[in-house]
């Protein structure tokens, strides 16, 4: 059995990436693996899980969402192999430093070596991404210009900023982090099955599904 | 004004109904916005020149705008001059205002322009309705949205404004709680999503009942306009609702209609019966014939108008078209799709329409409801019985221009 929780839908939740959970479990259901989706709420104790995914938010929803996470068991989990994918607040949550409400930094989880500054502008549109041989497509809104050393990037930004124009996101052994919502794994099921397949440990058999049509759509729109 | 400025403005008020009139006359658009600008060019006060010396009431919000707006404007009574096309920024004021030179105004109001158009138009009155997500692509996010209007309130140059807001909505209890004079309606408020974490210290908000506060000590106001299953009070007044347009959601924006009234002095009775009668507002809800089907228009725009409008389908409801579009006015990300409860319509099959019918396919296959991507609509075989058509906004507009009453 597979756990999978979607973290802090209510702090984490504001571009519809919760979607990203319902992806996944649906991808894996549909190949016979057994999986839970759970949701950790503002409330809940956050679950010990094979698979963690973050949104994007507000300001103050992701400082409350850094400090509840400090004292949860998900930086153990993550250190001894649990798999991530942070979008948005969560790529820069897992990092040294973010910064909200104007320029107050504030403390990340220290995971990865990754700093965020406030960007001189909001970037808002849609983002595009070479990641080796694959493309990612989806749609970035938020205000950081992200710095990573000694971690290497997600992917090369070919439409919008990402990370800071040239780069986006950060990519570990077993996190994927990027600034793409749409949600992400839903735009891009090579990404979705790319994550699972890590998670349950064997190549995966391909399966079609709406989201493979409007992945091409997207990839022919934005190529345009 | 200066002899100089009120020339000026005249000269840009006859602008406006020229360049309207010959937008109009042309068929290059409905004539609200593009006079509007023109006359702004030449005037740019004019919103606060036309506004001068007349009662006005205010509507905005995320959802139900152009309806409260329209249940402001019926309920008054007489003639009132309205933006009941919902070009609801400066340009479109502008055209409302110079195309009826009644005294008195109902306007809705986009929620960025709020701001603006409470220091251009001195009203009496403006209604707060709700805060959710909404476009974020254009407004980014919807506390800095609460934050917004709650400084506009904080430094309003009129003490005498009344403030009729929603006491459901965490969002908009922050922005109006600074107000003079607050009218607190107690309404039905489904959409909390936006508002589990406090606006003022982020902790989680309990909410207990039809109740709800926060440990910080921020809590539901006391409310004047409770709404109570069938039952309506207005400041100690009971009065019968009885709409004939659907949805927990339009009691709401009536409730909040008549609260502004009855704060200028409208009688109540008469209000509600004129309320009652209305049959749908733009378009909205109207029952519509297009190549041999008929189709009722339902506008949902985000996720919490989305949630409201799939509750009001009927159960057993087969027939169901979505239309969604991402154009500018729509907001151009659609990942919203994944916050609205499409699971409601399992074991129906859903005929997906618009720009990004795509988009709705692949959310509609993730929760496990039957889809056809709809690539020519001429091809969708014949329905016998009506069908419930939801859109977003341009996608509305398409199929309310295409479509024969």
């Amino acid at each position: 059995m597979i756990t999978i929780c979607v973290l802090f839908p209510d702090l984490l939740g504001t571009y519809g990436d919760g979607g990203n959970g319902l992806v996944v479990a649906e991808r894996a259901r549909r190949r016979g693996i057994d999986v839970t989706l759970v949701e950790a709420g503002i409330s809940d104790q956050v679950p010990s899980a094979e698979l963690y995914l973050m949104g994007g938010g507000e300001d103050g929803p992701q400082r409350l969402a850094a400090d509840l996470l400090r004292t949860s068991v998900f930086k153990d989990r993550v250190s001894d192999g649990a798999h991530v994918v942070a979008v948005c607040a969560g790529l820069q949550i897992l990092g040294e430093t973010f910064c909200v409400e104007g320029n107050d930094q504030f403390e990340g989880l220290g995971i990865v070596p990754v700093v965020t500054k406030r960007g001189e502008r909001r970037a808002v549109g849609e983002l595009c991404v070479r990641v080796g041989p694959n493309v990612l497509v989806g749609f970035e809104n938020h205000g950081g210009q992200t710095s990573i050393e000694g971690v290497p990037p997600f992917g090369t930004v070919t439409k919008g900023r990402g990370n800071d124009g040239r780069v986006d996101g950060y990519r570990t052994k077993n996190i994927w982090a990027t600034y793409a919502h749409g949600p992400v794994l839903a735009m891009n099921p090579w990404l979705a099955d790319e994550v699972l397949s890590s998670v349950v440990g064997t190549a995966l058999e391909p399966l079609g599904t709406a989201a493979d049509l409007l992945y091409l759509e997207r990839c022919r729109v934005l190529a345009s | 004004m200066s002899k100089g400025s009120k020339l000026r403005s005249d000269v840009a008020s006859r602008a406006v109904r020229a360049v309207n009139g010959l937008s109009r006359l042309t068929g290059r658009g409905s004539g609200t916005v593009v006079g509007g600008r023109v006359g702004m060019k030449i005037a740019p006060d004019l919103v606060a020149s036309l506004a001068k010396d007349r009662t006005i009431i205010l509507v905005s919000g995320t959802n139900g705008k152009t309806t409260t707006t329209s249940m402001v404007a019926a309920g008054w009574g007489g003639v009132v001059t309205s933006n009941q096309t919902g070009a609801n920024m400066p340009a479109g004021h502008v055209a409302a205002l110079v195309e009826s030179r009644s005294a008195n105004v109902a306007l809705e109001v986009d929620e960025a322009w709020l701001p603006d158009t409470l220091r251009t138009t001195h009203p009496r009155v403006v209604v707060l309705l709700n805060l959710s997500r909404d476009q974020l692509d254009r407004a980014n996010e919807v506390r800095q949205m609460a934050e917004r209007w709650r400084s506009m309130l904080t430094s309003s140059p009129d003490p005498e404004l009344v403030v009729v807001a929603n006491a459901n909505d965490p969002l908009v209890v922050y922005a109006a709680e600074v107000a003079n004079h607050p009218l607190w309606c107690d309404v039905p408020t489904t959409w909390l999503a936006d508002a589990v974490s406090c606006p003022k210290c982020t902790l989680a908000i309990s909410h207990v009942g039809t109740s709800w506060h926060c440990s910080c000590g921020f809590a539901k106001p006391l409310a004047v306009t409770t709404t109570l299953g069938d039952d309506l009070v207005v400041d100690g007044e009971s009065i019968d609702l009885e709409l004939a347009m659907p949805g927990d959601f339009n009691r709401s924006n009536a409730a909040m209609a008549l609260t502004a009234l009855h704060a200028l002095g409208v009688e109540l009775r008469g209000a509600v019966t004129r309320i009652n009668a209305l049959q749908s507002v733009v378009g909205r809800f109207s029952v519509r014939r297009w190549n041999g089907h008929t189709l009722q228009l339902l506008l949902a725009k985000n996720p919490s108008g989305f949630a409201s409008m799939l509750a009001t389908l009927p159960n057993n409801e087969a027939n169901v078209w979505v239309a969604i579009n991402a154009r500018v006015a729509d907001g151009r990300d659609p990942s919203w799709l994944y916050d609205v409860p499409f699971e409601m319509l399992r074991g129906h099959t859903v005929y997906c329409l618009g720009d990004r019918r795509l988009d709705l396919a692949a959310r509609l296959d993730y929760a496990e409801v039957a889809y056809v991507v709809v690539d020519d609509e001429e091809s969708i075989p014949k329905f016998k019985e009506t069908v419930s058509l939801l859109a977003n906004y341009t996608a509305f507009s398409d199929w309310l221009a295409r479509s024969d009453a």
